[in-house]
This record gives structure tokens, sequence and C-alpha cells, in this order.
């Protein structure tokens, strides 16, 4: 609603007119973005601080309060740098080194105009020099050089800000590559006067790649692999420093209705990011964190050392599923999250499936599957022995399952159940016909660990429903249930 | 064996001024020819002429009998100048060393107090070419920096926290029967910060140091290590007194 004071007439006009879409202006304010001329913003050197006041500094997936109506100001910002050990994924330990303790480090959000002023602390504990280089400085190295610093010491450095847009900051400190690496990076904010539009709920996610000496899911503590990592071959990429992040208890939440920004940003140190909401359409992109704003994107591209400010209204109840859509990525290295989105069914939107048919190319038409299809037409040939069944199974499986339940039936944590020695699986043959041929939502608890993801329901014959289960009964430790056609069919009736 | 301790007890129980060492606890080292990462043209090799290195760091309890003999160098009585205000800072009092570290390198020690120590003992800190000379070495060869493993393990040493707990001697020692160059500790040398501050090598060093860029291949993993090193020292002021910084001494060949 600010927007209807805005200084400009014009602007207002438009603006109120933008917003009744949604989100409206642009960083770089609405002249510019009408005029597509260089921003007009006063410049840096008349904007004048009125008072002091400590940034408040946050864990992602958290950020700070908006910069709203206030002036600019001396801005004092410290920060923490921390060696630590912590989990990259389950069961596996990676030694970090953070900006406060996080991966990615704490979120700093000003405005333009404001005067920073930067400590940086090296813990004592830490063994390395460190420093900062913060995409929003203008000067030597970002900071990098004036900010440089041995274990058990500080320095203090001063800015202004005076691009606004959403920055990557990182450390500068040779070898820079291995700083990245281990998770040293970070998302800054420059608002600009008057802040960004307000919306419901804002988030912080950052990706980066990770090279340990073992291979992905190699237990206890990983070293950092340097000749990986000059090769680009990630074993994790992953969003906020773990895999698993955001997913489970950990997901980010909003209702149906509400407006959601997702400040996103890309560490590195290596790859860059097809950053993708599975299920939802982004309203506004800023694109490359700057002033140029489009609109109805599927995907965005966020280059390493660099970030994109994404907007959207969630409009009906689902989870929604953050991936790096080079999509390998996502389900076999870590770089998936979630947004899980509650409120009212709106059918006009989404309906959810209507209609399960079975598609016959020869015959051109949908058909509905009938009550006793399955049966009516029984295999000519003699029915498969257990053995056929586990070969034909996993042809199955390797095209309809591994994408989520992983190829050695191990799953994904916190995301998609295992499959491998699954108590879930062995206890109850019915209900697992009925996850496969019916789908399976809700809560569940697999092997003690709880999981709430959907899985849709498998377009397959009864012959391959009961050949993929019995396949997968008789893989990876389970307990050697043959299961037939006539028993999936048996469940589908019901 | 048993005489020669004998020998290093004497030595260190007399408070002797003569200016030796027990022989036990230096190695020599023969000198030679190597490319370092900096400090010389580049691709240019530079000489090192031979001299004797002490096979350990220097331990709080040598440290310890240097502080009885050596009022000055107490964590009370050190000038501020000469010693940052985390000087000895785990000790528990002037001569209490912190306990459990007898045989662990003694740590928050200034660069001026390692080269007073040093000097104390008739000897001197380590050149940086020196002591990266004698550090490139693995347990079988001389210059082991185009070996993967061996630049692996210093750089998994390098990540690992709180190494310098670890008592001296905790691996074996390389072909020049020195250890611990790397796994425990960081090491002060004489001329830390030749590299970056020598003439124009300071716009050079920044370059390397904050762009990775230039000086080093990228494949080659060894300068990685060094490079860590260097970045290191070049944070370093010779007042501080850092919880991973250790030192050990070395002497010309006579």
């Amino acid at each position: 609603m600010y927007h209807l004071f805005k200084s400009s007439f014009a602007c207002s006009v438009i603006s109120t007119f933008l917003f009744s879409i949604l989100l409206s202006a642009a960083l770089s304010g609405c002249d510019s973005q009408k005029s597509g001329q260089k921003n007009t913003h006063p410049r840096h050197d008349r904007i004048e601080t009125k008072g002091d006041m400590v940034a408040q500094l946050t864990s992602p997936p958290n950020v700070p309060a908006p910069v709203g109506n206030r002036p600019a100001k001396k801005l004092k910002v410290e920060m923490e740098i921390i060696e630590k050990e912590a989990e990259l994924s389950d069961g596996v330990d990676y030694v970090f080194w953070t900006f406060g303790g996080t991966v990615p480090g704490s979120f700093i959000r000003g405005r333009v105009g404001d005067e920073v002023e930067f400590t940086l602390r090296n813990h004592p504990d830490n063994k390395l020099p460190h420093n900062i280089d913060l995409h929003a400085v203008t000067g030597q190295g970002g900071g990098a050089e004036a900010s440089f610093v041995a274990p058990g010491h500080e320095k203090v450095f001063a800015f202004k800000l005076i691009n606004p847009g959403l920055y990557v900051y990182h450390c500068a400190t040779a070898p820079v590559g291995m700083h990245i690496a281990n998770g040293m990076y970070g998302l800054i904010l420059v608002e600009p006067e008057g802040g960004l539009p307000p919306v419901d709920r804002e988030y912080y996610v950052m990706q980066g790649d990770f090279y340990t000496k073992g291979e992905n899911g190699d237990r206890g503590l990983q070293p950092f692999d340097m000749q990986k990592a000059v090769d680009e071959d990630a074993d994790y990429v992953v969003f906020n420093g773990r895999v698993g992040a955001l997913t489970g208890d950990k997901a980010l939440t909003a209702k149906v209705g509400e407006t959601v920004r997702l400040f996103v940003g890309n560490g590195g140190p290596n790859l860059v990011s097809s950053f993708h909401v599975i299920g939802e359409i982004f309203d506004q992109v800023h694109v490359e964190g700057g002033g140029v704003v489009n609109d109805n994107v599927q995907t965005t591209l966020i280059p390493a050392g660099g970030a994109a400010i994404v907007d959207f209204r969630v409009e009906v109840p689902s989870t929604l599923i953050l991936v790096d859509h080079s999509i390998f990525r996502a389900f076999n290295k870590g770089a998936l999250g979630m947004l899980k989105v509650e409120g009212e069914k709106n059918e006009k939107v989404f309906s959810g499936e209507i209609l399960e048919g079975i598609y016959r190319p020869e015959g051109n038409v949908i058909q509905e599957i009938e009550p006793d299809s399955a049966e009516a037409k029984p295999v000519k040939s003699t029915p498969l022995t257990k053995a056929e069944k586990i070969k034909v199974g996993k042809l199955i499986y390797d095209k309809s399952c591994f994408a989520c339940h992983q190829p050695e039936g191990q799953g994904l944590p916190n995301a998609f159940p295992p499959l491998a020695k699954s108590d879930y699986l062995n206890a109850d043959v019915d209900r697992a016909i009925k996850a496969v041929i019916h789908g399976l939502s809700g809560e569940i608890t697999v092997n003690g660990e709880k999981y709430k993801s959907v899985m849709p329901a498998q377009v397959l014959t009864d012959e391959e429903a009961a050949n993929v289960l019995t396949y997968i009964y008789n893989s990876w430790g389970n307990n050697g249930t043959e299961v037939s056609a006539e028993q999936v069919s048996k469940v589908r009736k019901q | 064996m048993k005489r020669l301790c004998w020998y290093c007890f004497l030595y260190i129980s007399s408070l002797s001024v003569l200016h030796s060492v027990c022989a036990a606890d230096v190695a020599s080292l023969n000198g030679g020819k190597y490319v370092p990462l900096y400090g010389a043209k580049s691709g240019e090799e530079i000489t090192v002429r031979s001299f004797s290195l002490q096979t350990t760091p220097v331990t709080h309890e040598a440290y310890l009998q240097f502080v009885r003999t050596h009022p000055e160098w107490r964590r009370s009585k050190v000038k501020r100048i000469f010693a940052e205000k985390s000087y000895l800072q785990d000790w528990t009092s002037d001569l209490k060393i912190p306990p459990g570290r007898k045989k662990s390198p003694v740590t928050h020690v200034s660069w001026f107090a390692a080269k007073a120590y040093c000097k104390s003992k008739g000897m001197r800190l380590p050149l940086l070419k020196e002591w990266e000379y004698a550090a490139m070495a693995s347990t079988e060869k001389f210059d082991a920096r185009q070996d993967p493993e061996f630049t692996r393990s210093i750089l998994a040493g390098y990540e690992t926290p709180k190494t310098y707990l670890k008592e001296v001697k905790h691996d074996p020692p390389n072909i020049h029967k020195v250890y611990d160059l790397h796994g425990l500790v960081w090491e002060w040398v004489d001329d830390f910060n030749s590299v970056i501050i020598s003439g124009e090598s300071r716009n050079d060093g920044d370059k390397g140091l904050f762009c990775a860029a230039g000086a080093v291949g990228a494949t080659d993993l060894a300068n990685y290590a060094a490079f860590m090193r260097y970045a290191f020292r070049s944070s370093l002021k010779a007042h501080f007194a850092l919880k991973n910084l250790g030192f050990r001494c070395a002497k010309d060949k006579e």
C-alpha cells in the first residue's frame, strides 16, 4: 500500500495498477522499469544517514525484517567466522568453514544509502585466515583485502551500499575455491529506498556444491577433495548446507493465498543452478538479483556467485518441491527442498486426478478402467515364474521407481522412503500393492524415519504391478514375497 | 642413548649458555635446489644451503624451561609490542603450562618470542625457503609435492580442528628425520612476511593470494597446500600469538 504515497503521481498510478496484478515494483523503482532507463534513485552521496543501528543477522532459511520506510543509517554488522564439523547428509560429516556458524552464512539486510561498519571476527580456534568479499561493495576486492584476518583477530572496515539488489558474499582467501567449497558464502540484500513491496513470507535459500573424498553417501567424516573440485565433479549439490535442510520437518511453509518471496543465492563454487519450484510458476523474478524483473518464469538461472529474488503467490494446497532442474542434482545429489502449502483446495486452479484411463495408441482412444478389465483379459502365455517376474519387474522398476526410490532402493533421506530392508513394505503386501496402484500420501514411518511426501499412482497393469513388487520384495534384504496379478486385481477392486 | 639424555638433562638443568643443543633433537639437512611457489622469479630454482632443524616443534615443556630462565618472556612480564594479549593464553599462570600438554607444541607465541627462544639456544628461526624445503619431503621422497596422497594428507591436516592438542612425534618423520611439519600447528619462520611486503611483490602477492590467479595451475594440487601456508603467513603480524601457531628452531651448518 505504500505505493500510494510515492512522490510521483504517474508512478503511483502505474504502481497501483501493477499491484493489482501482483507485487509490482522493481528494485530499481517503477520509473526506470517503465522507461528502461538507468535507475533514477538519488545519488548515493546525496543520501544522508540518520542514526545508528546494529544489523539483525539471521540464519537460513530466515531473513531479517524488511527495511520498510526507515531512513539510511549507519549500520553495524558483526560477523564471526567459525570452522566447524557438521552433517552434510545423514551420517556424513564435513568440516565446514562458515560465516556465522551456518552454511550459507548469516543473511544481511540493509538499504541503499546505509553506511555499513563491518566487523569480521576470526574465531581463535580456527586454523586459517579468512576474509570477506561482498559483491554489494564497491571497492578493492569487495572488502577482501581490508578484511583479511588471522585466527583470533578481528578487522573492521566500512562501505556504503550504493546499488540496490541481492548480492552474494564469500571468502576470498587463497585458495579461494576451497574456502567457497567449504561453505563460505551467503547473501546480502540491499533494498531500494522504501523497501521491496511487502509479501507474506520471505525465505533464504542458497545452493552450493560439495566435493568429498568418498562418494555420495559414504559415511563418516569426509575430507574435501581438491581434485574433484577442480574437475567440477560434485558429490553433493545442496540447498542450505546439507541434504534435507529444507525437507520433512524443516520444510518451508505457507498458506494458500499468501505471497512468498525466496531470496535464492548460489555459492557455487562451480555449478550454475537452474532453479525451479515444482508445481509453481514464479510471478516475478528479479533476474540475477538486479533491477530487471521478469514475469511468469518457470526456471531461473542462478550463476555461481549470483542470486535471484523470486516472488509468487501460492494458490492451492500442495507440497512444492524446490530443485536445481539439472535434475540429477536434485534426485541424486541433494538439491531438493520443500515448501508446504496448506489451506483450502481450489479445484478450478488444480483439480487433482479426475480420471484414470488406459491409453491405447493403436485405438487412439482413452478408455476407462472397467472393474473387470484386468481379470477379463488373462495373459495368454503361461504365468511367469518367480525368477522371470523379478527380471521383468526390474525393468519396470528402473523405468518407473528408481528416480525417487533410487537404484538400490535406498530412497532419499527426508524425501523418499527406502524400499531396501523396509519394515513398512515387508509388514503388509496389500498396503504395498495399494500404494503402487493408487498412490500414497500423508505421513508414514519407514524404518523409524517419518516421510510426508506424495507418491503418485503408477499406471501399471496388474501383471506389471505384480512383477515390480515381486522384484522389490526379492531385492535389497526384503522378505522374498511373490506377488501375483490376482492379488493386485483383488486390491484394485476393493 | 642414556648418556645422551643425561647430557640433555645436564644441559637444561645447568641453565647452560653454551650455544649448543642436544644432538638427538636436531636433524641435519643437506642443501639443495627447488622451485618455490613464491619468493623467486617464476620457475626459477632457489638454493638452500645445508642447515640443521629441530626435529619437532618446540613443546610446552621446553618453552617452560625458557621462561624460567628468561623472566622477560613470562606471560605477565612480556612487553605488549612484542606479544599481543593472547600470548601464552592457555597457561594457567606464568610458570604453569596448560594441563596435559607437556609434549604438545607451544602455541600462542609471537614471532619475537620465538626468535628469542631460538637465540637462547644458539639457534635461529628457519628461513621461509628452508622451512618449505624441509616440508616438501615425505617419508620417502625429498620432494613429494607432486605426490597427490602427500598433498591430500597435508590438506586434510589443515582442515582438522584442534590438532594443536596432539603430542609431537605423532606421525612418522619425513626423509630428513624431521617430525610434524604438517598436521599439528603452523610454524613461524624468520621471514614470514617477506613474500607479501618485499618490493612490488605486494601486488603480485595480492593477485595470487586473493584471486588464486596465474600463479597456480589449476591441476597443481601441491601448490594448493603451499598456498594455504602463504595465505596464513601473510595474515600475520610479528606480535600475533595464535592458538594454532608454534615454531621450531634452525641453525647454519658448521
